[in-house]
């Protein structure tokens, strides 16, 4: 049963892989890193492999790989970004899957990149490109054993995971509520306690090149951000989007709030790492795996 | 002076910028609870949408129909070109009657064409009737909102100009108290108007008539008196059949202010009877630009607009830097791709003055798809050379390097180098503007695709 997951994962602990997923031997699976997090936050990479591994997904992780284009788009570099389309197609054509760990990353190649690229090539890997909480949802993750976390946790919306990919229903929308895969996970995790939020999908202000070019406007709306769940007295504030996080990170950091910005991967990862930590406790309390598990997660801390 | 530093001068306001968010937020939050008491609110958004596609596909049909309708009714129709041809129109037909006061109700079309300006060099008293429209009047300034033209002011400073202007006491803050002194002033203004001026809101093609709306009875009452009715009227307010009217009024006041509906809704349809007291009525249409937006398949859905404000009030941006950033007639999303569509060259900044978080688009009653609208608009100003040529070298560039997984590598690994070894003070100037206000994120030795191929090969030894 074990035979296709990869055991050097830092989670592959013996009380996790038992609830991998269905096996698919078939399912090829790739891990789309955007390029930010590949340069500044690869930890976020290692706990989203983390994660997957756990739940017995082998991922590849195709090297060529580089940038999807969002940010040569949305600057209105079509050139510069219609090329990164071309490499997006050349480098994930032949997987079934691509988990992007990026809401407005996936919704780039899901909703632009078609209509720039018409082919239905383009369409094909379009459609296979999945964010990260949407590819665990559907791919039975959800109703496993999702660790614990006993934190107070703000879940900051991604625009474009809401109104361009339509995880979850944007509050303008009247209609019956879709599902927000990373909320649903979040509601898994025990201890959890997702904080209420007085705007809950509101932008924090990032979007790409604006937050240089309009830096004032943007720093205002990811301080009003901050402001709104700091209200809620979170102390993790989690998305699927590390742009969005930057922004609130970086203001955060600067104006001395105090909260912790995760990428719901790393929160996922750390929520599995406690309960590895209390069960390998709970077998033997003297045990060296508690140590070497506890080691593996603080690598993946300092690599941050 | 564009966008950026008007909208920076507005932020530095940190008191006012909240209050101006939390105002329009109010409102948004009004709009959804309006929204969620009608049945189908989606569906009545989608029938909006349809009959607006279906109106600007038969865009002269429909007019033309319009037109012969409008005249057996005893109207009187003028098509202008553009917004000179509009004023003249206007001011002709004010001359030839020897009209020296006109009052006029809310329009941002007059807005567009510039026609208090115009009217005011012939000569003629143009007083606005709207009070928010009076206000910024007063003030000598445009309307910072489409539907609440004066919400950058406080009440406090709506005291003064009215302290100022109309000799009230000074120090009042009380809107109830500030609205009685307006009515005063206005009242006289009203009876001693020899013709009112009105915008449309819908003009409809089966009937020759039109609808306008508004809260404060303004339009009715500028209209009653005079002998001379004329109402400006976009190319795009054309609808086909009275009963569509079902749809958009439901839409309306319930997107525009979560009201579900204004407090008039005015159905004029030819002059009134002749006796006892016979009025003209006189149209004027105005192109204005319309016709090369139509003429344009990605932007012409913009047309649809039914100006009911509620993508300024959701937008995260226009709550926090005010309308007059904008510096164009109708600001907010729908005034970056109207004001971009008629003058590029101008405007090229207004589509980059949004994070593209797609609210808007999703507020929109007749939905316009206004966030793809603007990331269109700025793939074809770049395309034009409305951009800095350095700013499009440099993307240039690093476009070119990230195409190349060899090129992206090398232009990481050595950004990561510089970055760790740089004193902070140099790094952050550097990045600068991010730094301003924003902490960079600790920088890392490795890439996550070097850590990957460490944790492989580790895998591999094992």
């Amino acid at each position: 049963m074990l035979g296709r997951t990869r055991r050097s994962g830092l989670l592959s602990n013996r009380i996790l892989v038992g609830q991998r997923a269905p096996e698919s031997p078939e399912m090829r699976i790739a891990l789309f890193v955007p390029c930010y997090i590949d340069q500044l936050k690869p930890a976020i990479g290692l706990a989203a492999l983390d994660v997957l591994e756990t739940f017995g997904f082998e991922v590849d992780f195709p090297e060529a790989q580089t940038c999807c284009g969002q940010a040569f788009l949305t600057a209105g570099e079509t050139r510069a970004a219609d090329r990164l389309f071309d490499r997006y197609l050349d480098v994930f054509d032949d997987f079934d899957q691509i988990v992007a760990l990026s809401g407005s990353c996936a919704a780039t190649i899901r909703r632009h990149l078609p209509s720039r690229r018409a082919s239905s090539r383009a369409e094909g890997v379009a459609g296979r490109t999945l964010e990260f909480s949407e590819f665990l949802v559907e791919n039975g993750v959800a109703t496993r054993n999702l660790g614990r976390f006993p934190h107070r946790v703000g879940l900051h919306s991604n625009c474009h995971a809401l109104r361009e990919l339509r995880l979850g229903t944007a509050s303008e929308i009247r209609e019956p509520e879709r599902m927000d895969p990373a909320r649903r996970l979040l509601s898994s995790i025990r201890e959890l306690q997702l904080v209420d939020l007085t705007r809950p999908d509101e932008c924090c202000g990032f979007g790409g090149i604006f937050s240089i070019e309009e830096e004032a406007v943007s720093c205002r709306m990811g301080l009003d951000r901050l402001a709104d769940h700091r209200l809620a007295n979170a102390e993790v504030i989690t998305s699927t989007d590390v742009s969005c996080l930057f922004q609130l990170a970086g203001l955060a950091d600067k104006a001395g709030f105090e909260f912790r910005a995760m990428h719901l991967a790393e929160l996922l990862a750390e929520s599995l790492a406690n309960v590895i930590r209390e069960s390998s406790r709970e077998f033997d309390p003297s045990s060296r795996d508690v140590g070497a598990s506890q080691e593996g997660m603080d690598r993946t801390d300092g690599s941050r | 002076m564009g966008h950026v530093d008007r909208a920076r001068e507005f932020v530095a306001d940190a008191d006012r910028t909240g209050w101006h968010d939390r105002a329009l937020w109010f409102v948004r939050t009004k709009r959804d609870r309006a929204a969620d008491l009608v049945p189908d609110w989606e569906a009545l958004r989608e029938r909006a949408s349809e009959i607006k596609r279906f109106a600007l596909g038969q865009l002269p049909e429909l007019w033309c129909e319009f037109e012969e309708n409008a005249i057996r009714a005893g109207a009187v129709v003028h098509w202008a070109r553009d917004g000179h041809e509009h004023n003249e129109i206007i001011a002709r037909l004010l001359q030839e009657r020897r009209i020296e006061r006109v009052v006029k109700s809310k329009s941002m079309l007059t807005e567009e064409c510039g026609l208090n300006p115009h009217l005011e060099a012939c000569g003629i008293e143009v007083v606005d009737t709207d009070l928010g429209e009076r206000i910024v009047q007063l003030r000598n300034e445009s309307p910072s909102h489409i539907v609440m033209p004066a919400i950058h002011l406080r009440r406090g400073e709506i005291g003064e100009l009215f302290a100022e202007k109309m000799g009230s006491p000074p120090g009042l803050d009380d809107p109830t108290e500030l609205t009685a002194i307006a009515r005063r002033d206005l009242r006289d203004r009203f009876l001693r108007a020899q013709a009112g001026l009105t915008g449309i809101n819908f003009a409809v093609a089966e009937t020759g008539g039109f609808v306008v709306v508004t809260n404060e009875g303004n339009a009715d009452l500028g209209t009653a008196l005079p002998k001379l009715h004329i109402a400006s009227v976009g190319l795009e307010k054309i609808i086909p059949r009275q009963a569509d009217l079902a749809v958009f009024l439901r839409l309306l006041a319930r997107s525009a202010t979560g009201q579900a509906i204004t407090a008039y809704t005015s159905h004029f349809r030819g002059p009134r009877p002749p006796s006892p007291d016979p009025q003209e009525l006189h149209i004027v249409v105005v192109d204005n630009g319309r016709s090369h937006l139509l003429g344009r398949p990605a932007f012409r859905e913009a047309l649809a607009c039914i100006r009911c404000g509620a993508c300024l009030n959701t937008c995260p941006v226009y709550r926090r830097s005010g309308g007059h950033s904008y510096g164009a007639t109708v600001p907010g999303p729908i005034g970056s791709v109207l004001e971009t569509s008629r003058d590029p060259a101008t405007h090229a900044e207004l589509p980059h003055a949004c994070s593209l978080c797609g609210s808007c688009s999703d507020v929109c009653p007749v939905r316009i798809p206004l966030h793809h609208q603007l990331l269109a608009f700025r793939g074809e100003l770049a395309r034009a050379g409305h951009q800095r040529r350095s700013r499009r070298a440099a993307l240039g560039l690093i476009g070119w390097l990230f195409a190349r997984p060899s090129g992206y590598r090398w232009l990481g690994r050595s950004g990561r180098f510089l970055a760790r070894r740089l004193p902070t003070a140099r790094l952050n100037a550097l990045v600068s503007p991010w730094t301003r206000q924003r902490a960079l994120p600790e920088i890392p030795e490795a890439s996550f695709r070097e850590l990957y191929a460490r944790r492989r090969a580790a895998e591999n030894d094992r």
